[in-house]
């Protein structure tokens, strides 16, 4: 036992920032990034804190499972930028919407949908739950240095969620995580503790981009293969991919390693930038939306991150 | 010979032209920027059986011909 999805639902913040607007702030320009990246424009939470954006996703979600808050029996919120480090967004989401469930976050940058859904998993099969909202949610926008023009025009800002039914529509998931902070790590807060002895870094996101894409490519080709494997499917019977959006080349790379046709490749990326955790939720709830899949489609998430974790799954599309 | 090797996972990479590529060539010559050479190394990591460091300076094919060689040492 283990879940089927019941509905989805994101969210996005009202601003929107050009490649040609970041050119306005550093040294940088629409052609060099969308080379680059494929990133076009990109959303900001100036307006809204990440919370409300969250809580409309997962009432989305909730709306399109067709259940009420209060049918919730556990709120799982992937996030690493929650508007506060505690109380966690998942207690902030549970009261705006009027939620009465456990709620507690998981900390796996951008793959932290993947470990959510793991955790959600373990939950099922416990027996215990039989409805889990996952929320994934970040504003990256909080932890760059928006004088760096090497990661600051790479990011966007969003919510997506799920609501899980138990089923068993998981047909198979994978989690790594090799600890290492120097190719991509953004310092907590530091505050002013009279006794600190250790120098203080600075507070913002720091990343090796030739390292964490080479990281990226050998990721997602051995996890997409291995889920493949262990789902005893092969890569042609998979209907779509849904890559974690963090470089258009890092996702044109891993689909001609693994050779499978560009069009089962689903991306966002164009629109959103590297939305961290929602990436992949942000994929389902616009293909669902747009009636992409149909039942009994199979779907290859695959993401990768901080960490450095990396994550991946078959699931059925049960819808 | 490791410069064959390379020339060949070039030209199967970006279709560049073998006979215009020396150990002088540089990776901006061949209009690869730094995201091409990543994908590169990552090639020539898997045709020779190496792990390539990517803190090692790499601007012409001869730097990454003599990175392979030290490498299969």
């Amino acid at each position: 036992m283990n879940f089927s999805i019941l509905g989805t639902g994101s969210a996005l913040p009202v601003c929107i920032k050009t490649n040609d607007d970041l050119s306005k702030i550093v040294d940088t320009n629409d052609e060099w990034i969308s080379t680059r990246t494929g990133i076009k424009e990109r959303r900001i939470c100036g307006e809204e804190p990440l919370s409300d954006i969250a809580s409309v996703a997962a009432s989305n979600a909730l709306e399109n499972a067709g259940i009420n808050a209060a049918d919730l029996d556990l709120i799982i919120c992937a996030t690493i930028s929650g508007d506060y480090i505690t109380p966690s967004l998942a207690c902030i989401i549970q009261s705006k919407i009027k939620a009465t469930c456990p709620a507690f976050d998981v900390s796996a940058a951008c793959t932290g949908f993947i470990y959510a859904l793991d955790v959600a998993a373990g939950y099922f099969a416990r027996g215990k739950f039989k409805k889990i909202l996952i929320v994934a949610a970040d504003a990256m926008s909080k932890l760059i240095d928006w004088k760096d023009r090497a990661t600051c025009v790479l990011f966007g800002d969003a919510a997506g969620a799920v609501v899980l039914t138990a089923g068993d529509d998981l047909l198979s998931i994978k989690l790594t995580a090799t600890g290492d902070a120097t190719a991509l790590s953004a310092p907590n807060v530091t505050g002013n503790c009279p006794f600190g002895q250790i120098p203080q870094t600075q507070p913002y996101l720091s990343m090796n981009g030739q390292e964490i894409y080479k990281f990226a490519v050998s990721a997602m080709c051995n996890d997409i293969t291995d889920v493949v494997n262990e789902a005893g499917l092969t890569k042609d019977q998979i209907d779509y991919v849904l890559p974690h959006q963090a470089n258009i080349r890092i996702i044109e790379a891993a689909q001609k390693r693994l050779k499978m046709a560009k069009d089962k490749y689903l991306t966002n990326i164009k629109s959103y930038g590297n939305t961290s955790a929602v990436s992949i939720p942000l994929l389902l709830d616009d293909a669902n939306r747009s009636g992409k899949f149909k039942k009994g489609d199979l779907l290859a998430l695959s993401a990768f991150g901080a960490g450095l974790t990396t994550g991946a799954c078959v699931i059925r599309w049960n819808k | 010979m490791t410069l064959d090797k390379v020339k060949q996972i070039l030209v199967d990479y970006n279709g560049c032209d073998a006979s215009e590529i020396t150990k002088e060539t540089t990776f901006e010559a061949l209009g690869l920027d730094s995201l091409d050479t990543v994908e590169l190394i990552m090639s020539f990591e898997e045709e020779f059986g190496i792990t390539i460091d990517m803190s090692e300076g790499m601007k012409t094919i001869g730097d990454i011909v003599d990175i392979i060689d030290n490498a299969k040492k």
